[in-house]
């Protein structure tokens, strides 16, 4: 979120020295593998932040899409950017994302079945109030 | 023929195997059995008497030496016996270096013929033919067959057949390796070899205890003597460093004569071989053994017990006349105690009652006679009188075999009488025996057993040759008056057998005196063979109709012709040692040449006056003469008194010479008595036990204590029963106590100690060694469980947390890898 509003202020930047705004502005329309690997790493970190800290397990799962999401991010990101350079097997990257996908739906699945099922039996949500695994 | 002697103890030995190993698993008849054990003999006899008369008739190259077939390559190393110290005898042995070295010599032989000390001992399997092993042979052989003919008759129809047989062609390999020989191991060898095989017949029948324990007293007897035997073998083999007859007598022929009271070595080496011809011939006091004997089947008697084994004694004796001759003490030895056993055997023959008990305190009888032939230094007489024993007693024994046969296995003379009319053949051929054992002339007998008495009465070798004379002509009388008693109570008078007056089926008889429950463990008692069957008068046998009266039968022909075979050679067996009293009708001192005993046996009986063996040439003039008194004129006669072993004190036929004046006289003096005395006891016999038969129980009545003592065989038995077996049992119990209470307590208490300290180091163990190891394992586990136990928070996050770290801390690590690199 940092890097895209610094962006952006870098944008304004460069259209306010007005000869180079053309190009800005085809540059943010097409934008280079960096910033896609940016924006990947800020959702990564996001996603990581948010198992780390957040008490409802809701949230964590929430949190782990996003740690997929910036997998995926990463993965379209690569496909496009090795098709550009000509590689034949560009596509793979997207059939992972879909793969991905089907699988992260899988776990939610799982997931959330375990969630009821703890929230049955020890009524609560919160993580730090379960510590089943260490027994 | 001589080359192949070698066949003669192997083809008995053959036949015992086949016979032994297959005879049983194939189930051979009794005509194979019998047809493989007599070939193989009959066999044997034909080559050793061909060897015999190619060696000592033909002109062969060794006589008078022995043939050893080791020249001929039959031979090998037995025994590799290697180094062997020879220390014994040392005085003797540098008395004669020192005799040596006083003849000039050079100085290199001087140090060569130093006394050696060590010896290279080597034991070679060969056999000898020498005229003593000859004779032997033929006799072993020649008897044997006929005991094998009679035994096929007599042993028809028992299940052990083919074991019989097979146990005797054992024993007549054994008794041919005894004396066939060429060293004293193998003597030793066929020795133990008879001794199994004595052991195993008499025990033929060993279902009935009888025989069992006679067969054990027969083995443990012999040991007695074998262990003197055995001994005198080290003796030997220490002294001479050989085992060989020939350098053993080549060696020991130069020894100094050790005269009465001298114990040098050689006297101890012929005590050793005394001892064991004791044991093997039944002498005084290890004669125990021989009645007992008597238990095995008869043609067993015959030939062991009478004929072959019971001689092996005289053999040994005489092939070590060298070391008996240079041993006067022992000479004596031999002499008194043969006369000892022949008075005291033929004493319990006259009140014996089983026809084999006779026969069998006689054998003992005449092998007294045998001994006390060598013991006056006449060795060739004794084995003249082994040979006609061999024929009349074989005789008698195969026709008491016959007649037990014939009165359906009675061995109770009182229970027989008459059986004359129903066993002619046994009968007459008996007859014969008969008068040859109690020495009638022409009979054999009377030559060897008058040649035994006048050689004793005239002997120079040893003092005292007078009372050996006397108790040999008293044993003459009583052996001709119990033969005379068993002739009478056997084959004349009433038919005893047709009352049930004494006895019954002796077998019966003890069958069911041991289903009463007699048992003869005790040692303490007579042995159960030996035992006197029943009292006169006394009913034993079953009444029942089927056991009535058994009407004796003569014997089939296998077990007659054998008896006229040997009654033949009871005959005229004799006339071979025709004795030099008869000069003046048959021209000679010792006439018939080699076929002369005598002459024969000349070579091997090593002379005292000259130190070497005789040539063996037919001389009339023959050395042994000069030794044994028999010099022509009187007046000489008191110089060969005093020749090789000084003077002996009072000998009887030189006083009588003195007397009369002519040497021919005196010798026909000599065999007049021999004949009057076998005159008497026939007389008396007949007187008693013919004429007048209530003379014996009033004689037994009035001779009360001298009676008892001889039916009860002097109680020897009792004795030893007392003296030896039951010190036995008592030191075996001794030290049974002192094993169970000593040695078991040091071993139980030992054992004990090792329990106490073991606990203790189990407890050790136990206590402290695992406690510091778990009190260490607990230090460390509660030192370091909390720390653990507080990682494992069991929050998922805290993992979560770590897992991000350790990422982060790996793409540090990557990054300051990178970092260094660069």
């Amino acid at each position: 979120m940092f890097s895209f509003f610094f962006h952006s202020c870098l944008l304004l930047l460069q259209e306010a020295s007005g000869s180079r705004l053309e190009q800005s502005w085809e540059a943010f329309r097409h934008p280079d593998l960096s910033k896609f690997l940016v924006i990947g790493a800020l959702l990564f970190i996001i996603g990581v932040a948010g198992v780390l800290t957040r008490r409802n397990i809701i949230v964590i799962f929430m949190s782990i899409e996003l740690i997929l999401n910036a997998a995926n991010l990463n993965f379209v990101a690569f496909s496009r950017y090795l098709e550009q350079t000509g590689n034949v097997n560009a596509i793979a990257g997207q059939i992972f994302v879909v793969f991905i996908i089907v699988v992260a739906a899988a776990e939610a699945a799982i997931g959330l079945g375990i969630v009821i099922a703890l929230y049955r039996n020890k009524e609560t949500i919160w993580v730090d109030e379960i510590d089943l695994m260490k027994w | 023929m001589y080359k192949y002697i070698w066949l003669v103890p192997l083809l008995p030995l053959l036949g015992a195997a086949v016979n032994g190993l297959f005879g049983r698993k194939f189930k051979f008849s009794e005509q194979l059995i019998g047809g493989i054990a007599v070939g193989s003999v009959a066999l044997a006899f034909l080559i050793s008497l061909s060897a015999v008369f190619s060696y000592g008739f033909g002109s062969h190259p060794e006589w008078p030496n022995p043939y050893v077939t080791s020249k001929d390559g039959f031979s090998f190393n037995w025994i590799p016996g290697g180094a062997v110290s020879i220390n014994q005898g040392r005085e003797a042995k540098q008395a004669i270096h020192s005799q040596r070295e006083l003849e000039p010599k050079p100085a290199a032989e001087r140090e060569s013929a130093e006394t050696p000390t060590a010896a290279l001992l080597n034991i070679e399997w060969s056999y000898q033919l020498d005229p003593l092993s000859s004779i032997f042979m033929l006799i072993v052989t020649g008897v044997g067959l006929c005991i094998f003919i009679f035994a096929t008759g007599y042993m028809h129809g028992e299940a052990g057949f083919y074991r019989f047989f097979a146990y005797m062609g054992l024993f007549m390999f054994a008794m041919l390796v005894l004396v066939m020989g060429s060293n004293f191991l193998m003597m030793f060898v066929g020795w133990e070899g008879v001794g199994l095989c004595s052991y195993l017949l008499i025990g033929y029948y060993f279902d009935r205890q009888e025989a069992a324990n006679a067969s054990r007293k027969a083995f443990i007897t012999n040991r007695i003597g074998d262990f003197g035997f055995a001994l005198a073998i080290f003796g030997i083999i220490a002294t001479v460093g050989s085992a060989q007859y020939v350098d053993v007598f080549n060696q020991a022929k130069a020894y100094p004569i050790e005269l009465i009271g001298h114990w040098g070595i050689l006297s101890w080496i012929a005590l050793g071989l005394f001892i064991g011809a004791c044991g093997k011939s039944a002498q005084l006091p290890l004669h125990v053994w021989l009645p007992d004997a008597m238990a095995g089947p008869t043609p067993v008697s015959a030939l062991i017990h009478a004929a072959t084994m019971v001689t092996a004694g005289l053999y040994m004796v005489t092939r070590t006349n060298v070391i008996f001759q240079h041993a006067q003490t022992m000479l004596l030895v031999v002499a008194l105690v043969g006369a000892a056993t022949a008075i005291f055997a033929a004493t319990i023959g006259i009140t014996q009652n089983d026809i084999k008990k006779v026969l069998a305190y006689s054998t003992v009888s005449q092998l007294g006679f045998m001994f006390m032939a060598c013991g006056v230094g006449a060795f060739t007489i004794g084995i003249f009188h082994v040979m006609t024993h061999a024929f009349f007693k074989a005789l008698m024994f195969l026709g008491a075999g016959s007649v037990i046969h014939g009165m359906h296995h009675e061995q109770d003379m009182r229970r027989m009488g008459g059986l004359k009319k129903y066993m002619p053949y046994t009968y007459w051929t008996f007859f014969a025996g008969w008068l040859a054992i109690c020495g009638i002339i022409p009979f054999s007998g009377f030559w060897s057993k008058d040649e035994i008495l006048w050689k004793a009465a005239s002997t120079t070798s040893i003092p005292l040759g007078w009372v050996v004379w006397l108790v040999g002509t008293i044993a003459a009388t009583c052996t001709a008056f119990y033969m005379t008693r068993l002739m009478a109570m056997t084959f004349w008078g009433k038919e005893k057998f047709l009352a049930h007056e004494a006895g019954g089926e002796a077998d019966e008889a003890h069958a069911s005196a041991y289903d009463k429950g007699l048992t003869q463990h005790d040692a303490f008692l007579p042995s159960a063979g030996d035992r006197p069957r029943h009292q006169p008068g006394e009913h034993v046998g079953p009444t029942s109709p089927g056991h009535g009266v058994h009407i004796p039968h003569e014997s089939p022909k296998s077990m007659w012709v054998p008896l006229v075979v040997l009654a033949v050679l009871a005959t005229i067996g004799g006339f071979v040692g025709v004795g030099p009293a008869f000069r003046f009708i048959t021209g000679a001192e010792h006439p018939g040449g080699r076929l002369n005993i005598v002459q024969w046996l000349e070579p091997i009986i090593w002379n005292p006056v000259t130190h070497e063996f005789p040539s063996g040439q037919e001389s009339h003039a023959s050395p042994a003469e000069n030794v044994h008194g028999a010099e022509p004129a009187g007046a000489e006669a008191s110089e060969a008194n005093t020749s090789a072993y000084g003077g002996v004190g009072f000998v009887l036929t030189q006083s009588v010479e003195h007397t009369l004046g002519s040497e021919l006289k005196t010798e026909w003096l000599f065999i007049f008595i021999s004949l009057i005395v076998a005159g008497v006891g026939m007389l008396l016999g007949y007187l008693f036990y013919v004429k007048d038969q209530s003379l014996p129980d009033i004689w037994a009545a009035r001779l009360k204590p001298l009676y008892t003592a001889s039916y009860n065989k002097y109680w020897v038995d009792e004795f030893y029963g007392w003296a030896i077996t039951r010190r036995t049992m008592d030191l075996a119990r001794a030290v049974y106590s002192v094993d169970s209470r000593f040695v078991d307590g040091i071993v139980n208490g030992v054992a004990k100690l090792s329990q106490l300290a073991s606990r203790i180091v189990g407890g050790f163990d136990k206590y402290f060694v695992d406690g510091l190891v778990n009190s260490i394992a607990a230090f460390i586990y509660r030192l370091m469980s909390p720390l653990f136990r507080a990682a494992q928070t069991g929050f998922t996050q805290n993992y979560a947390l770590v897992m991000v770290l350790g990422l982060m801390l790996a793409v540090v690590i990557f990054f300051a890898a990178d970092f260094v690199r660069h």
